[in-house]
């Protein structure tokens, strides 16, 4: 138990620890190959050896810079910090996600369901399912726009769409990864196809469905982010992204603050699943150190 | 009374290749309640074939297959078997407990009777101080145990075991099949014992069936008249030997013959 528990704090301790090389490596490239800069204070001044054109201040703000500016306002004139504005944007935006996510993992489930127990629709239906994913969402994010209007439910499809892919293809290997003995069992049990399901297919299939629910958390982000754009959702991270995109010249360390927060998003996502799973394999042997 | 009743059984696979191959082949046999019959033989010889078949899980290509007077689909639905097999199939998200319930839980027991059932089984098994640990915390020998809880739990009449402890070493296997007995004696459950070693065979069974592969046939089934409750001192007896003499020759009679017709045959081609 004790070992499962670490789990989640070593997870998050390597995502900290990386983000802490990500900042070395970004403030040494600069401290190489970035603009001159000085610290006001102490006097102190510094005049990079090299110019890096990707290094400046505006490709690659100052780390600190993108700080202070979660704490200054988000326009000129107004109350609400940048910082403010974000998690505002950001709990937006996982609302939708989150929203998506759930009926991404019960279309995905459910489509395992039927698929491992019709070899025939497997054979119809599967190339298709694939196939979905190679349509880049971009281009099929106005379509439904078009088809829904506007607003919550055309970025939520979309949220969706990135979301079932992974559940179902986890789901199809957990739902007939069960010892084919362990089916013989339960039809000497007379056992119906629905208890076999219920009682062996699916709490075999849990390991491997938060395989796909971990993927699926990070995909359904990015669904909403890019289906806000077309969607026309004004208040969450993808309008933000958008509208900080067109700011970058005068204030590039925006943008930035937002692709940071949106990572964080991300990972919060991923931790809760991971935390999610850890309490549901809690006693299982050898499958929950598994992925 | 007759528990298991096979007449004239075959049983045919395709093979990818084209063609079949004969599983099973005119199998007769009776065995009686309260028997302990094992089938032994070579691998590919169709034991676990013909377990199968008269536990209704796989339909044979032609003959009979009655259990308890009734055909033996009926007899499934009817629950009238318990499966052992040689890998104990616990279920790693179920408690030993858990694993014991399931068939309850399957069948419809009312709770209190679930518990009950669980309790006494585990306690047959001497596992009662297991309950709520996990499969993957028990030994091997352990584990196979708690298999046999479950399979007992809702006292099937007959029990089909397919070598049950060939996974297991030899001082297991042996503890194992005296308790096994003691469990027979208990319960009075029809078994049906698929194994690979003939010490095991002789010592469990009151009917050895010895087959031959290819096609997979009955070629002698021989009489265990060894004294009930067999003990550690039936392993050392005089009779034992002669009967595990006597079941090696009626395969390896069949050995044998079957190694000269390939030679025969090869001569021919």
């Amino acid at each position: 138990m004790k070992a499962r528990g670490g789990r989640i704090l070593r997870t998050a301790l390597g995502i900290g620890l990386f983000l802490v090389l990500v900042a070395l490596a970004w403030e040494a490239f600069k401290f190489l190959g970035g603009d001159p800069w000085r610290l006001e204070g102490i006097g102190f001044f510094h005049d990079p050896p090299f110019r890096v054109l990707q290094a400046n201040d505006r490709q690659l703000p100052h780390l600190w810079e993108i700080a202070s500016a979660l704490a200054q306002p988000v326009q000129r004139n107004q109350d609400q910090t940048l910082g403010q504005f974000l998690i505002g944007a950001a709990l937006f935006t996982w609302r939708e996600a989150l929203i998506g996510f759930v009926l991404g993992a019960l279309i995905g489930l459910a489509l395992a369901s039927i698929f491992i127990h019709s070899r025939l629709l497997e054979r119809a239906f599967v190339p298709y399912v694939i196939a979905s994913q190679t349509i880049p969402i971009v281009a099929l994010a106005p379509i439904i726009v078009v088809g829904f209007g506007r607003g919550l439910v055309a970025v939520v499809i979309i949220a969706t769409y990135l979301t079932f892919f992974p559940v179902t293809i986890a789901a199809m290997r957990g739902l007939s990864s069960p010892d084919p003995r362990a089916v013989e069992l339960m039809r000497s049990y007379a056992a119906s196809r629905w208890e076999i399901y219920r009682k062996v297919r699916l709490p075999a299939a849990v390991p491997y469905l938060f395989t796909a629910l971990k993927l699926a958390a990070t995909a359904s982000i990015v669904g909403a982010i890019i289906g806000e754009g077309p969607g026309g959702v004004p208040e969450g991270l993808g309008r933000a992204i958008i509208n900080f995109n067109q700011q970058y010249v005068s204030g590039p360390e925006k943008l930035w603050a937002t692709i940071f927060i949106a990572g964080l998003v991300g990972i919060c996502f991923f931790l809760v699943i991971q935390l999610a799973e850890v309490v549901t394999l809690r006693g299982r042997g050898g499958s929950a150190s598994r992925a | 009374m007759t528990a298991v009743r096979l007449a004239d059984v075959q049983k045919t696979f395709p093979i990818p290749s084209g063609g079949e191959t004969v599983a099973l082949e005119a199998i007769e046999l009776e065995i009686g309640t309260r028997e302990f019959v094992s089938l032994i033989g070579p691998s590919g010889c169709g034991k676990s074939t013909l377990l199968r078949v008269v536990g209704d899980l796989i339909q044979p290509t032609a003959g009979s297959v009655e259990v308890n007077g009734k055909p033996a689909h009926q007899a499934r639905l009817d629950r009238d078997y318990g499966m052992v097999f040689q890998a104990p199939v616990l279920f790693d998200w179920r408690t030993v407990e858990g694993n014991v319930r399931l068939p309850l839980e399957v069948m419809g027991f009312a709770p209190s009777e679930r518990d009950r059932r669980v309790r006494e089984m585990l306690d047959l098994v001497e596992l009662g101080g297991f309950r709520s640990h996990y499969p993957h915390q028990l030994s091997g020998g352990m584990q196979q145990r708690v298999a046999i809880a479950r399979a007992l739990a809702f006292q099937p009449p007959i029990l089909l075991m397919d070598e049950p402890f060939g996974a297991l070493d030899e001082m297991t296997r042996e503890r194992l099949n005296t308790e096994l007995l003691r469990i027979w004696a208990q319960t009075g459950t029809t078994i049906i014992f698929v194994t690979h070693s003939i010490p095991e065979a002789v010592f469990l069974s009151t009917r050895v069936v010895s087959m031959s592969p290819r096609p997979g046939r009955i070629t002698s089934v021989i009489e265990i008249d060894l004294p009930q409750p067999r003990t550690d001192q039936t392993r050392e007896s005089e009779r034992y030997f002669e009967l595990v003499t006597e079941v090696r020759e009626s395969l390896r009679g069949r050995v044998s013959s079957s190694a000269a017709r390939a030679r025969a045959e090869g001569r021919i081609g």
